[in-house]
């Protein structure tokens, strides 16, 4: 099996220490994370972890059965590239004269989306938003005029085709739930998307 | 203590018995309405406002002192899985808790339900390095099924509620809870203790899905050579009766992994005895000819397995976990069957049409027939004058009768106990099986004994792991507890030895291992005992540690260079065990 980058999409409750029990499932298999994001979710109190991994679906699979295992964890989804919206943020931090002097910064904005932040004397920070591409390309664009700082943040992502997580809150707060959430979705709809 | 009666609510009618409690004492307390009635322990400074509360339930909880953490854990270990309750562990921070993790591990690879509390350090102080201050919470959190750290005494029943409902429900496993000295020794209102029934992120018991239940009656009819394989999974669930109506009607030959050992007698008409790198010929050959393989509460451990490319390719599986993760982690399933087995068992023995299989088992027996020739009569009969542990093991279940617990440790004796061993009983084969960890069996046979003081426990280990836990004979004897403890003693840490001999020329690197006088040692701790060395005297020293009344230690010696056969090497296919 070829190895693919998967999207991984957690929901969980709020408690100290979890993060590190979701990190160490991949540490212990010497799996890296390429980005990992916590957030609120569309629930208040639920809490929603976005991680990105290169990894065959088997693994990704198994990892999201370890994950969902965890006590505090609702429920653990993982979807590939063309199933999900993601987007990324970047900061570039350049001098300011360099910019003005030998830049059209006008084009280099409408080309890449790009904002500026913050402009001073010294210096001027860009921001844009893409996937990874759009974001490297801005880099590649700046750098031959020196790039002082380089930040990135993980991946954030929304799946096509879920429905969001109220309705499944429900189910889960309920002694004893329906099939919904107790059915063995990983076994029953294997081939579709929004499946774990 | 004071004791106030308030109206917790202006409309309810129901009053609460509300208490001022310490943190500690709200523990206690929550252990009796838990119905804990042991607790395996150590005191140490930061958990000392809990032993304070401990002086005043004296009556209720009965506490054992252990001489070493680790020696608590085991013993918590052994008292769970004896008795099918939650163990108990007191430890003190720093040291004290990193001294449990050892057990942690094992009970969490062999699904052992615990409860351990761990005292820390002032709230204040943490992440200070302060006096015995460990980041106890992180280190345990590979080797737990869940960890809290209490800061605040309020938090302690809706924990404690908690921890003993993760620790028993769905797969259970060590639950550790990390509370600081300030918690413990803080005082709040104690409501009614209310235990915890639900966990909305957590859901340990699925709903049973009737169209698996079907797929697998329906394989299970059609196939010609089916095969059951199960593990702990049914002791766990307490479905040895499920599980041996099911067999009764299926007519499946069935054989059994190290820890799934005792669920049904061994010499059940349907028992085909162990798998794995050292089970039986016919089990480990025939999983790669049967036609229909059915799994239940097993995890297909690489022991278990041998070289899983070659293994059982040829069958359709059934599998039948508690656990989803287990489901098509090594083993492709077939039909997956998701479930507690005391539920799902029963449904598909409705499903299934009797069947007897009485040419499939046949070959079962036959292959018993070449083991018994070539390895297990060599081993009962030994043309030397040393003895093998093998024949130690037939004499023990002559005079037992098959109805003892036997808690063994790790090694060659471990391996040729689980081979030769006659059980009754479920629950009375106790081993550490997946962790693997020396040392285990004389902490847990004394918590064996406390979790089942109406059955002879017999702890069996090898010179090299008594070694490593030896000082619990002061607990044994500080608890004039009647355990039973035979060393099987080969000079040698034994299996890594005949690893040495078989895949590394005989080269035998560091497993010579020396003794004290075990014997003189008991004696020190007040502790009877006698050292066998002939073939003569076995039977008689047996009947008399077995008459003693108090606990006793015999050592055996036995064949130095002696080999446990068969064996599946490893990275070798199960159809590739060797008989020699």
């Amino acid at each position: 099996m070829l190895k693919k980058e998967f999207t991984i999409t957690v929901y969980t409750e709020n408690q100290i220490g979890l993060l590190n029990r979701i990190a160490i499932i991949f540490s212990r298999r010497k799996i890296n994370i390429d980005s990992m994001n916590t957030s609120p979710s569309e629930i208040e109190g639920i809490h929603r972890f976005t991680i990105v991994i290169n990894e065959t679906e088997d693994v990704v699979k198994k990892l999201c059965r370890q994950i969902e295992k965890q006590v505090e964890v609702l429920k653990a989804y993982f979807n590939q590239n063309d199933e999900i919206v993601w987007q990324e943020l970047a900061l570039y931090k350049v001098s300011t004269e360099q910019i003005v002097e030998k830049v059209k910064v006008e084009r280099l904005l409408r080309k890449y989306g790009a904002r500026a932040v913050v402009i001073r004397k010294d210096y001027t920070v860009f921001e844009t938003t893409g996937h990874r591409e759009e974001t490297d390309g801005l880099l590649e664009a700046l750098e031959p005029f020196g790039v002082i700082e380089f930040v990135r943040s993980a991946r954030v992502a929304i799946i096509n085709e879920s429905s969001g997580f109220h309705e499944k809150l429900k189910e889960f707060e309920q002694t004893e739930p329906g099939e919904v959430v107790i059915e063995n979705e990983y076994l029953d709809k294997k081939d579709e998307v929004f499946s774990m | 203590m004071e004791t106030l009666e308030v109206k917790k609510d202006k409309t309810s009618k129901v009053k609460h018995k509300v208490q001022k409690l310490s943190g500690s004492a709200a523990l206690l307390e929550v252990f009796l309405s838990e119905k804990v009635d042991t607790i395996f322990g150590y005191p140490g400074g930061a958990i000392m406002p809990i032993y304070d509360a401990l002086y005043d339930y004296q009556q209720k909880l009965k506490h054992v002192l252990v001489r070493h953490e680790q020696g608590a854990i085991h013993a918590a270990q052994g008292y769970a899985r004896v008795s099918g309750k939650t163990g108990i562990v007191f430890a003190t921070s720093g040291p004290g808790a990193t001294n449990l993790v050892t057990g942690l591990a094992d009970a969490m690879i062999d699904s052992t339900p615990l409860v351990c509390i761990t005292g820390q350090v002032y709230a204040h102080l943490l992440g200070t390095d302060a006096f015995q201050e460990t980041d106890v919470i992180n280190i345990t959190t590979p080797v737990t099924k869940w960890n809290y750290q209490v800061t605040d005494a309020t938090e302690i029943p809706s924990v404690l509620a908690k921890a003993f409902y993760l620790a028993a429900s769905g797969r259970p496993g060590p639950v550790l809870i990390d509370i600081t000295k300030n918690a413990q020794i803080q005082e709040f209102d104690f409501e009614e203790y209310v235990p915890c029934e639900h966990i909305r992120s957590y859901r340990p018991k699925p709903i049973v899905r009737k169209k698996y239940l079907e797929e697998a009656a329906k394989l299970i009819n059609e196939a010609k050579k089916p095969f059951v394989i199960f593990g702990q999974g049914i002791i766990l669930g307490r479905a040895e009766n499920e599980f041996k109506k099911f067999l009764d009607k299926s007519g499946i030959p069935a054989a059994w992994t190290i820890l799934g050992m005792s669920a049904i007698p061994t010499d059940h008409p349907l028992a085909v005895g162990m798998l794995g790198m050292h089970g039986n010929y016919g089990p480990n050959v025939l999983t790669n000819e049967c036609d229909v393989l059915i799994a239940i509460g097993m995890r297909f451990d690489d022991r278990v397995t041998g070289r899983l490319d070659k293994y059982a390719k040829q069958a359709k599986v059934i599998h039948l976990d508690i656990d989803p993760a287990e489901i098509d982690k090594n083993v492709k399933a077939t039909v997956p069957v998701w479930g507690d087995c005391k539920e799902t068992l029963p449904l598909i023995t409705q499903l299934i049409d009797k069947k007897t299989h009485s040419a499939w088992h046949q070959k079962f027996k036959d292959y018993q027939k070449q083991e018994d020739e070539k390895c297990i009569y060599p081993e009962m009969h030994p043309d030397t004058n040393v003895l093998s542990m093998g024949e130690v093991i037939d004499a023990l279940n002559e005079l037992t009768g098959g109805n003892a617990i036997l808690v063994t440790d790790v090694g060659q004796h471990q391996m040729v106990t689980c081979r030769y061993a006659k059980y009754n009983e479920s629950k009375s084969n106790i081993t550490s099986g997946g962790l693997g960890t020396m040392g285990f069996a004389l902490p847990a046979a004394i918590g064996a004994k406390f979790g089942a003081p109406e059955r002879e426990v017999i702890a069996i280990a090898g010179d090299g792991g008594f070694q490593m836990t030896l000082q619990e004979l002061g607990t044994i004897m500080q608890t004039d507890l009647n355990v039973k403890i035979i060393i099987l003693n080969n000079q040698f840490l034994g299996m890594v030895r005949q690893w040495q001999e078989l895949f590394n020329d005989r080269r035998y690197s560091f497993v010579d291992i020396q003794s004290p006088d075990f014997v003189e040692l008991a004696k020190s701790y007040r502790i009877a005992g006698q050292k066998v060395t002939e073939r003569s005297t076995l039977k008689k020293a047996l009947k008399d540690m077995l008459e003693c009344r108090g606990a006793y230690l015999l050592e055996i010696m036995v064949g130095k260079e002696n080999n446990v056969f068969p064996m599946v090497p490893q990275g070798c296919s199960v159809s590739e065990i060797r008989l020699s």
